[in-house]
């Protein structure tokens, strides 16, 4: 059975998106209206799962009548609103901070970000070869995750999943101010002692690849990680009665890697280690 | 909630201080870390640990925390420690001098030399200033201003003494006409008597008398606008909290004064402390709030000691507590928070982060302070010397109010000098006074000297030449002029100063003090500082024309897309020197 939220009946909102007058239920946030209407608005620390961040900045649009741009992830639509994704100065914004973003991280494993950075012209390159950088080397503390710090973008996706939205395990935080802000536990203690029950939820909502699970990463650095070839399926869960979907993304007959349909009304993307980790078994021929 | 703790165990000593949080919440965090730091002078993972245990904290959200400010040490020093001043006005003041000297004798600053750099001391009506810590079973602070390396030496070997700074001092003290600094200098600052002895809680009687709705009117047709930097209307403030269902209902006295070139509010603190909790407790009692929190940054130890002083003396005589002054159903009662060392924490809904005990990081607005603030309630959030001006308003009537200053900026102002100026200090004036009347007050430039620019409004606002000195100072002609006065900012500088690396302590101040959760913020006060040090030292890219179109570019970003005042201004100085004071063509010459 499939269960599908009805809710009370919403009023509608009109407002003006691009120059087009768009109807949205209350409480739609812009980036809900622009979806609606099939216009791709970038978003990086946006987690269909998780309340917005509003610190990567990608998804900034122009209202009449504000000072500054808003962040469209989590602005909620209000009548008569005059929005503008596609002015000159979101252009610039969007640009600066992808250039901005690429000249202090390594994005190369950060999904659409080359299709967006050549459609508004980004090039980190000019702040310099000397520009500081975050790069630092991959933190290899366990079997199961791997840690590459020069690719976050301190979105708090991984911190929002660890605490209080999902797994309440609150293992990690961001420590540090500034440049200097990082993701760390506890005096940087190393993840086995720390307060992480490795479910995998922080890498399932990762936007850039910091994190990611130890298997997928040993095969994209020995070059053996080929999407185009795997399959997924979506299925439940065997270990508990909770009835977890888990979707086993199959390469070479072989599981590499468990998530969980975002969408599904038991799990919304998350998971715990058994779910997550525990299919070797699967495997032992 | 399960806490996994480390395994490390707090020493006899960091276990005394931090069971006496025992019972208490998150909110402590802060005033936990401050009790270990004040009696070891740093946060060890035992201690940590230890206050995880008692606030039920998590280990990781506490050391974010811990991080998070720059007062605080997560690894080892010594319980001896001067915060020496880098800032504007010390920097102008010979800093960099004394810094050379401390760097020569006791080696590079950091913990293990005894002394550290620092951001603005706020009182730069002395500078060059240092703050002098040490930890211990009573932590002592010293504050050394105007100081010189030989004392800053001294003291970083022998330790602060008991003395926690001179008496405030204005250089009008005493003058006719005064209503904001009437007291200070004059009025002794501990004594509850004196206070009332020249006109004090007779404003609160008055609130008192006319109900909360009546306060309101009062101070929304004195047109009273806000004295921190954004000149908000106090009244609708004060109005929208009010009118709020839920409760309850908080005040915050926001006293994190640390925008570089300000330290009129430690003044009013320092010289008149009474003024400000009987201010506060007629906000509390108009919005209808039953806790105000004055949230005092971390390196005022004078104004720190005198307010809870007047707090615990007000208190004693029912002037806060149950039934204010006799008026049944009023209560109220004041918490200090101590800052610990970000500049940030003075943005008004990352106060409310730092109080809760998270890291001070600003919040999204919409929802606004007024629906959800501190505690997800209804809240106002006042600077300091806002509401020392309410009394004001209560005693002489908002006509009466109205006449001082100008239509759109009512009432008297008060203005930091300091920089290249003769008699440098806090001066009251009534809006509209031009800068040159202002700089006249003050003496002018040291005799000989020329005056090259006056940054007004601080790191956040902006330059004015000294050919645009008639500028009437209120609200409206800063604006007209595309400046702004910001929280009262007039640093002077003559021809003797270094305008380059002015513009580069501008950017390092915000390179430091970005809270690093929005990129354009985070990475881009970095990337204006790169831009700037080769634009400065004349070392373009490829071009000096090509690296200010990058910092204009920059600029722009931050403006437009960052969370908070402190990126969307990190570049308006800087812009402003490069446009109205011509460095832009000095620069690419």
């Amino acid at each position: 059975m499939t269960i599908v939220e009805i809710g009370l009946p919403k009023r509608l909102v009109e407002f003006t998106l691009d120059g087009e007058s768009v109807r949205v239920p209350e409480g739609a946030t812009i980036l809900d209206a622009c979806t609606a209407v099939g216009k791709s608005i970038p978003t990086l620390c946006y987690g269909d799962t998780l309340k917005p961040a509003n610190a990567c900045r990608v998804c900034m649009v122009e209202v009449e009548g504000s000072r500054t741009l808003v962040p469209s992830c989590s602005r909620k639509v209000e009548p008569g609103m005059v929005v503008r994704t596609d002015s000159e100065r979101t252009q610039h914004s969007r640009k600066l901070v992808l250039e901005l973003l690429g000249s202090a991280t390594d994005l190369s494993t950060t999904p659409h970000v080359d299709e967006w950075m050549s459609a508004c012209g980004a090039d980190p390159s000019r702040f310099g070869p000397d520009a500081e950088t975050k790069l630092q080397p991959t933190t290899v503390d366990n079997p199961l995750y791997v840690r590459d710090y020069g690719k976050c973008i301190m979105c708090y996706k991984c911190v929002d999943a660890c605490g209080d939205q999902w797994q309440n395990s609150f293992a990690i935080s961001v420590a540090g101010r500034g440049f200097d802000a990082h993701i760390s536990t506890e005096f940087a203690t190393p993840l086995p002692d720390s307060a992480c029950v490795y479910c995998g939820n922080c890498i399932e909502v990762c936007p850039t690849g910091a994190l990611s699970f130890k298997r997928e990463h040993d095969k994209r650095e020995d070059g053996t990680w080929d999407e185009s070839k795997q399959t997924r399926t979506t299925t439940v869960c065997t270990f508990c009665g909770v009835g977890c979907n888990l979707t086993l993304h199959v390469q070479d007959n072989e599981i590499v890697k468990v998530t969980s349909p975002h969408d599904s009304t038991v799990t919304h993307g998350n998971l715990c280690i058994k779910g997550r980790f525990g299919w070797q078994h699967v495997q032992n021929r | 909630m399960d806490l996994k703790l480390l395994d490390a165990e707090p020493t006899e000593a960091e276990r005394v201080v931090v069971d006496l949080f025992t019972g208490m919440g998150r909110d402590q965090l802060l005033p936990a870390l401050h009790a270990v730091n004040d009696r070891v002078g740093w946060i060890s993972q035992g201690a940590l640990n230890h206050i995880c245990r008692v606030l039920h904290v998590p280990p990781a959200e506490a050391y974010g925390v811990a991080s998070f400010y720059s007062l605080f040490s997560l690894t080892e020093r010594p319980a001896k420690v001067v915060h020496v001043c880098v800032d504007l006005a010390c920097q102008v003041n010979g800093a960099k001098a004394v810094c050379d000297r401390l760097t020569d004798e006791l080696g590079p600053a950091g913990a293990g030399s005894g002394w550290l750099r620092s951001p603005c001391l706020g009182v730069c009506e002395k500078a060059p200033a240092a703050l002098a810590f040490e930890a211990g079973e009573v932590a002592k602070e010293q504050l050394l201003a105007p100081t010189h390396a030989g004392e800053v030496i001294a003291v970083a070997a022998a330790g602060p003494s008991r003395v926690d700074g001179e008496r405030a001092e204005v250089p009008q003290a005493g003058a006719p006409g005064l209503r904001l600094l009437k007291r200070v200098g004059v009025v002794d600052p501990e004594s509850l008597d004196d206070y009332r002895a020249t006109g004090g809680y007779q404003a609160l009687r008055t609130a008192l008398l006319l109900g909360p709705a009546g306060v309101i009117r009062e101070v929304s047709d004195a047109k009273l606008m806000g004295r921190g930097g954004a000149a908000f209307p106090t009244g609708r403030k004060w109005d929208a909290t009010a009118r709020q269902p839920v409760r309850p209902h908080y005040l915050v006295c926001n006293a994190d004064e640390s925008e570089p070139g300000t330290f009129k509010d430690r003044l009013l603190m320092e010289g008149d402390p009474f003024a400000v909790i009987e201010s506060m407790t007629i906000a509390g009692f108009a919005a209808g709030c039953s806790k105000g929190y004055l949230y005092l940054r971390g390196e005022y130890p004078r104004a720190l000691h005198l307010l809870r002083n007047a707090i615990s003396k007000a208190r004693e005589r029912g002037f806060l507590g149950t039934n204010v002054m006799g008026h049944e159903g009023f209560s109220f009662d004041i918490e200090i928070r101590r800052g610990a060392g970000a500049y940030i924490c003075g943005e008004e809904t990352a106060i409310f982060n730092s109080i809760e005990g998270f890291r001070g990081e600003p919040r999204s607005k919409p929802p606004f302070p007024v629906e959800q603030g501190l505690f997800g309630k209804p809240t106002v959030v006042n600077n300091v010397e806002t509401l020392v001006n309410v009394p004001v308003i209560l005693t002489e009537g908002c006509e009466a109010y109205t006449r001082i200053g100008t239509e759109g900026s009512t009432g008297p102002k008060l203005f930091c000098l300091s920089g290249n100026v003769s008699r440098p200090g806090v001066y009251e004036v009534p809006f509209g006074t031009t800068l040159s009347e202002l700089l006249d007050l003050a003496g002018g430039v040291p005799p000989g000297r020329e005056l090259r620019a006056v940054l007004l409004g601080g790191a956040a606002g902006g330059f004015v030449r000294p050919d645009e000195l008639d500028l009437p100072l209120t609200l409206e002609d800063a604006r007209a002029a595309g400046t702004t006065l910001g929280s009262g900012v007039v640093l002077v500088l003559d021809d003797t100063a270094d305008l380059g690396s002015f513009l580069l302590r501008i950017a390092a101040f915000f390179r430091d003090e970005s809270c690093g959760q929005c990129v354009p913020c985070r990475i881009g006060t970095v990337r204006q500082e790169e831009a700037l040090h080769r634009l400065v030292g004349k070392r373009p890219l490829s071009t000096s024309a090509a690296d200010l179109q990058l910092l204009r570019e920059v600029g722009q970003v931050m403006r437009d897309s960052s969370i908070c005042g402190l990126g969307q201004t990190a570049w308006n100085a800087i812009e402003s020197a490069l446009d109205r004071l011509g460095y832009a063509e000095e620069a690419t010459k």
